[in-house]
């Protein structure tokens, strides 16, 4: 199912947590939501669960709009909301019985649906237990079994993967790519490399506003106006290397990476590249060249860039 | 009809793993048997074959426990955020409301069934009126209905159990206390106005064996009362 935002405006009293966004997510797509805190993404979310209703804007989720259809809606989306909450006090199968249940889950498929979910989940070992004894991994992998349940073709996880273990978000992460195969998912994240990872399109919000839209090579390349080199340069005097790559032409900016082992950062004027120059410069010089890397521009100084004001 | 019964279902569960049945029984009964068969004005002290003195005790225990019956049902959810997931689900406000209030009005009935081993004594040792039974155990369902529909509101404006206890206990003293105190104040329209909107005048008539319209739909008119406001604030929410 397609989702199409138009000029959605949400306030918090005078605060305007969603500025007048649009955006459509395609079938099959999976969108990453980027952007600091109290940038607007959990509302959007929710404006899109039809848990909120925005002050302004429209919102179609398939071809049902979120004013007139928010039941038919429901239907199809399986949401996973900040922090996760649960009835703590229920054991797991309970739990998804109950959720199975109010989804609509036929009788007669509800025990299949619950084992499928449980195994895609991983939460096998953890079934019989009450949820308030389960660690924090399985805790948000029950979230996430509950949104699956009644198999929507959206999914909307807001932080997934906040508080996990290196290993539980590398899992999650896959799990999130399989599923997404023939899904819509929209997930929310701070964690650049997760939302790279998972992710077809990234957008990044900012102040109630999307100042970035794209895939993350877009996203590169449209901050990755000037190349960066990482070069270590031996047998010479640290500071007389680096007088002479600055005097160098092509180069703008150069930075100590780590004297002992005689590492710069080579920063090119816009549309140069140094690596020329400093290769002839060490043939000159008589200078040991060992290393000469690029430095890829880092998503997260795209995201600095895009929302430090 | 069937989503409700799925979410009667879950409170209801959570009611017992919780232990906050069992205490309930055991307290309602514990204080309803203490009053009604051996200390202060007991039936064996007043010596007629009825349960009045029963009922009367009830409504007092009911007017305590009742609050706490009703206290987490939608206050927790508010706390834990499991409200947002609740209100994500294909069910409506309605349902989640009438689910939650009739769980705990089946829990109530339990509790009154449990009290018939009562009924059985007395009708066993005297001569009882079975029509003052029949109509005073359904005064106490409605007024049970009727507790636990304003406790269900106060819970459903707060995110704090205690609060919302102590609000139903102040929305409810109006009605147990202090209209009734108030009508004898007044004379003409105020004080007959005050008088039907007190909760005893229509308990003490049911519990004498008289079912009149007009009390059934008083109590009918404040439990829908308290469920709509219900609904409203679970709308309200929406807004934010």
């Amino acid at each position: 199912m397609d989702i199409i935002v138009e000029n959605l405006t949400k306030k918090y009293g005078t605060q305007k947590a969603v500025d007048n966004i649009s955006f459509k997510v395609k079938t099959g797509e999976v969108l990453g939501f980027l952007g600091p805190n109290g940038a607007g993404k959990t509302t959007t979310m929710k404006a899109i669960t039809t848990f909120l209703l925005p002050d302004n804007g429209k919102i179609t989720v398939g071809n049902f709009s979120i004013y007139d259809d928010s039941e038919e809606i429901k239907k199809h989306i399986g949401y996973l909301p900040e922090n996760n909450p649960l009835y703590e006090n229920m054991p797991v199968l309970d739990y998804l019985h109950f959720v199975a249940n109010i989804e609509g889950v036929e009788k007669s498929k509800m025990l299949d649906k619950v084992s499928e979910v449980v195994d895609i989940c991983g939460i096998e070992s953890e079934k019989y237990k009450k949820i308030s004894e389960l660690s924090k991994g399985f805790k948000q992998r029950v979230g996430l079994a509950q949104a699956l349940i009644h198999d929507p073709a959206v999914l909307i996880l807001d932080e997934p993967t906040t508080g996990l273990d290196p290993n539980q978000i590398i899992e999650i992460r896959q799990l999130i790519k399989k599923i997404g195969r023939e899904k819509t998912v929209i997930l929310s994240s701070h964690i650049l490399a997760e939302v790279e990872a998972t992710c077809d399109r990234i957008m990044i919000i900012n102040k109630g506003r999307i100042v970035a839209d794209g895939t993350s090579h877009d996203l590169r390349k449209q901050a990755q106006g000037k190349e960066i080199l990482k070069v270590t340069i031996e047998d010479g005097d640290i500071n007389e290397i680096f007088e002479a790559l600055q005097n160098l032409e092509e180069t703008e900016m150069v930075d100590f990476i780590e004297k002992s082992s005689s590492t710069f950062e080579v920063q090119s004027k816009n549309n140069k590249s140094s690596r020329r120059a400093i290769f002839n410069l060490c043939v000159k010089k008589g200078w040991p060249l060992t290393q000469m890397t690029f430095v890829e521009t880092k998503l997260e100084d795209v995201f600095r860039e895009l929302t430090m004001n | 009809m069937k989503k409700i019964w799925i979410i009667t279902k879950r409170e209801l569960q959570a009611y017992f793993d919780s232990l906050m049945a069992y205490i309930l029984l055991i307290l309602f009964l514990g204080f309803s048997g203490f009053f009604t068969w051996i200390y202060g004005s007991d039936i064996f002290f007043i010596k007629q074959a009825s349960l009045e003195v029963f009922f009367n005790i009830a409504y007092w225990t009911l007017f305590f426990f009742i609050p706490s019956l009703t206290m987490r049902l939608l206050s927790e959810e508010n706390s834990s955020g499991t409200i947002e997931l609740l209100l994500t689900k294909p069910v409506s406000n309605w349902q989640v409301i009438t689910g939650k209030f009739m769980a705990a009005l089946i829990l109530i009935i339990i509790a009154l069934a449990l009290t018939l081993p009562y009924y059985i004594t007395v009708a066993n040792i005297g001569n009882i009126d079975n029509g003052q039974v029949f109509s005073g155990y359904l005064a106490l369902i409605l007024f049970s209905a009727m507790y636990i529909s304003i406790g269900l509101f106060t819970s459903s404006v707060t995110n704090n159990q205690i609060v919302s206890y102590l609000l139903t206990l102040s929305i409810g003293i109006f009605f147990q206390v202090i209209f009734l105190m108030l009508s004898s104040n007044f004379p003409g329209l105020l004080g007959r106005t005050l008088s039907y909107l007190a909760v005893n005048t229509h308990f003490e008539s049911m519990i004498r064996g008289v079912v009149d319209s007009r009390d059934l739909i008083y109590f009918f008119i404040f439990i829908f009362l308290g469920l709509v406001l219900s609904e409203t604030m679970l709308i309200k929410k929406r807004y934010a």
